[in-house]
């Protein structure tokens, strides 16, 4: 039994030393060397300073910005998390039905015109960078009369910020909200 | 399902049958002990070190008894590793963030939930561990769990594949060789193409940014690409950061998530052709292979069908869910955009057939029946294509459960690989079917009837019961993924999880160990024309049914209180 504990001791000690220790040293050896920007987090900078990550997505009100999907955290970096609340939850079912209304109110839309899902529903992280195309091009109008921009401009700058499928098949399209943002900016700066 | 869904998961399967059974036939030679593998020339040196060290002498053999009392040495100091290291944190160095040592019942949830490949979370990892705990505690129990797991996998089909033998091999260099051949160079490839994707890998603490609209964001750093590698490899699913492969910093796009989904199944499924080639029987392996593909691939057609068909409710409210050239559709609360319901169903079943525990959606907020499916898929007892190893182990129990039932049909005497099965084996088959469900049960009734343990959820009705339900049968089956909402921080859930876990680990593996026992120690009977067998098409839907039938007599009364209730409900 003392050899068997012996033993058992003795692996935890390497394998704390290789795996623990080595392994995430070396990956992030090669990782910082291949490729540090994608390792570092995907900076997004504007003259020489960060404005954040094109990973994780990030509050935007004015409205001469595109508007990200709902949050459950406020898209706060430090502290990931979705509502967890479940699809009979009168609370949450409640809290749908007034952002479709405001949604409707600060586009423009009819009463009862259909709104994108991803616009009223928070993501699992609480930090996705994307909307879907359809949401973004019931905001552009939105966006170009604020920001005195042809309704075309911004869709044209909506186009150029849509990923599509990746290898044509895999996830979804989607358009990256901040990188659509800061690129507005650089057309036609708000004042 | 739309045709994304369709082409995604064909995609997935593509790739496990290009690559499945080459690494199959591989592990194969790693496990099976006569002449030479491949990369010896690199691996042996590195092995006689790390046997010199730990005084292990790599030529002796174990029986049962000694093959099990090393796995559990091994675990116990393990998990007073992963304890010590989280009361200590605050003292130790690499904690960027100056996070406080973790109080003593979660330490104590989160030390079993490692050790024993669960990778419950009951704590949020960026706010809770230090990066030291995290390389160093977590990632650790990350490769080795897994390696013990594939371990006693090894040591059963030894047992089934020897003949009048007494031992099945030697725990401490089936522990080396699963770690040290398989899981870190595979860990190692994965954890570099992630971090390529965008999943972070530096040891940063928070960097502050100013955003466009003048707040203020920390965005956290850490060596994530390297934990997520074994996470998905092992079948651990703990997340570096608390919202998991649901986080960019984990999961960053859409081609990351494929890598990863990819990476949850192929040792599982893998381990199906190490089983025919070991056993010397490829038709077995393929049957094996079979069965564990039927079931997932089911499971996957209808949580995916299922996430896209949205929620009747937003309906009414002029929501669009429809499935449209410019969005995806589908009900999205708790799914990213990128993935979409087609990205996270396919996941949701591939994690909770393979008791990794990962997730890229919050289960919690799926639809009633697609959360219940995730639930019913942990149930079957993670079979299809299971955890590393303890899969594999799970469905050659169920299909010697199989052949004594087909065998009790016909009158015969039932055998398996040309080995009878006798009351000894079928006793620890009971042992091994009833531990799981016991805890499940028993432990949901209780919270159920406490109070403190009700203030915990975060939903009401058969949602709130689904909670618990999916706490229960994640921990008892080592899954390790949530329903999130449940506040499973309390002493009560820390404590009772924990069990669950210890239970679902030890009363599995030990009973698997003394069937393998008693298997090596048996003579095998030539085959007849009255022999049933195990690798037709008849053979697999046994077993399919089998696994189905006891889930199904066992659990439904308690996921009819829970997802069905609340699925007609809507």
């Amino acid at each position: 039994m003392l050899r068997q504990l012996f033993a058992a001791g003795g692996m935890v000690a390497v394998s704390t030393v290789v795996t623990g220790l080595l392994y995430p040293l070396a990956v992030t050896g090669v990782a910082q060397a291949a490729f540090d920007d994608k390792a570092d987090g995907s900076m997004v900078e504007r003259d020489g300073e960060a404005v954040g990550s094109s990973l994780i997505g990030q509050s935007f009100e004015g409205q001469g910005y595109f508007h990200p999907r709902p949050s459950a955290i406020g898209y706060d970096p430090a502290d990931s998390g979705g509502s967890n609340l479940g699809p009979s939850d009168e609370g949450l079912l409640e809290d749908i039905e007034t952002r479709t209304r405001e949604y409707r109110e600060a586009n423009g839309l009819a009463d009862g015109a259909e709104v994108p899902v991803d616009a009223v529903t928070g993501s699992g992280s609480g930090l996705d960078p994307h909307i879907s195309v359809a949401n973004a091009r019931l905001q552009a109008s939105r966006v170009a009369e604020a920001r005195g921009m042809g309704a075309g401009d911004v869709t044209a700058l909506v186009d150029e910020h849509t990923a599509g499928r990746a290898l044509g098949i895999l996830g979804e399209k989607a358009v990256n909200v901040l990188e659509l943002n800061a690129a507005l900016d650089e057309a036609a700066p708000l004042n | 399902m739309s045709g994304a869904a369709w082409s995604q998961s064909a995609a997935l399967v593509a790739v496990l049958l290009a690559t499945a059974p080459f690494l199959g036939r591989y592990m194969a030679k790693v496990y099976g002990g006569e002449g030479k593998a491949p990369g010896d020339r690199v691996f042996l040196p590195l092995e006689r070190v790390v046997y010199r060290l730990c005084r292990v002498d790599p030529e002796s053999e174990q029986r049962w008894t000694s093959y099990a009392i090393s796995l559990l040495a091994f675990s116990f100091v393990s998990f007073l590793s992963v304890y010590a290291l989280q009361r200590l944190q605050s003292v130790l160095p690499l904690n960027p963030v100056g996070l406080p040592g973790v109080d003593a019942h979660v330490a104590f949830n989160v030390a079993v939930s490692f050790m024993t490949n669960t990778n419950w979370q009951a704590y949020g990892g960026e706010s809770t561990m230090s990066h030291l705990t995290q390389m160093a505690g977590l990632t650790v129990q990350n490769f080795v769990s897994a390696a013990a797991g594939m371990a006693v996998m090894a040591a059963l089909i030894r047992g089934l594949a020897r003949r009048r033998a007494a031992t099945l091999g030697n725990f401490w260099v089936d522990l080396t060789r699963g770690a040290v051949r398989v899981l870190l160079p595979l860990s190692f490839v994965v954890a570099v193409v992630l971090a390529g994707l965008g999943v972070i890998q530096n040891f940063k603490g928070h960097t502050a940014v100013t955003t466009l609209e003048g707040a203020t964001q920390l965005i956290p750093g850490g060596p994530a690409a390297s934990q997520v590698a074994i996470k998905q490899l092992g079948s651990n699913g703990g997340g570096f950061f608390d919202m998991n492969s649901a986080h960019p910093f984990e999961n960053s796009t859409a081609l990351s998530n494929f890598v990863e989904n990819w990476a949850i199944l192929l040792i599982p499924f893998a381990l199906a052709f190490t089983f025919g080639a070991m056993v010397r029987d490829k038709r077995q392996g393929r049957a094996v292979f079979g069965i564990m593909l039927t079931v997932w691939a089911a499971m996957s057609i209808g949580a995916m069908g299922l996430e896209a068909a949205g929620n009747p409710r937003l309906d009414a409210m002029g929501v669009d869910q429809s499935v449209a050239p410019d969005q995806s559709g589908g009900y999205l609360e708790g799914k990213e955009v990128r993935f979409g319901p087609a990205a996270s169903g396919l996941w949701a079943a591939s994690t909770t057939g393979t008791s990794n525990g990962s997730v890229n959606a919050m289960h919690d907020s799926f639809t009633p029946m697609g959360g219940g499916l995730a639930m019913t898929h942990m149930v079957f007892g993670e079979v299809s294509p299971g955890g590393v190893g303890v899969g594999l182990n799970g469905l050659l129990v169920m299909s010697v459960l199989a052949v004594f039932i087909a065998g009790l049909m016909v009158g015969r005497s039932p055998e398996y690989l040309g080995k009878k099965i006798q009351a000894a084996e079928m006793k620890l088959v009971m042992l091994y079917l009833l531990a799981m469900p016991a805890v499940l049960l028993g432990f949901s009734a209780a919270s159920v009837l406490t109070e403190s343990a009700l203030a915990s959820l975060n939903n009401a009705g058969p949602h709130g019961l689904s909670e618990i339900l999916y706490g229960y049968a994640s921990t008892a089956n080592n899954n390790g993924s949530a329903f999130a909402g449940l506040d499973s921080g309390t002493v009560w859930y820390t404590t009772t999880m924990g069990l669950a876990m210890l239970v679902g680990r030890f009363f599995l593996i030990i009973p698997v160990l003394a069937i393998a026992g008693s298997m090596a120690a048996k003579q095998p009977a030539p085959a007849t024309s009255g022999t049933l067998p195990t690798h037709t098409p008849l053979f697999g839907g046994l077993v399919v049914g089998v696994v189905v039938i006891v889930a199904g007599l066992t659990f439904l009364p308690a996921l009819a209180l829970g997802p069905i209730a609340e699925q007609l409900s809507l």
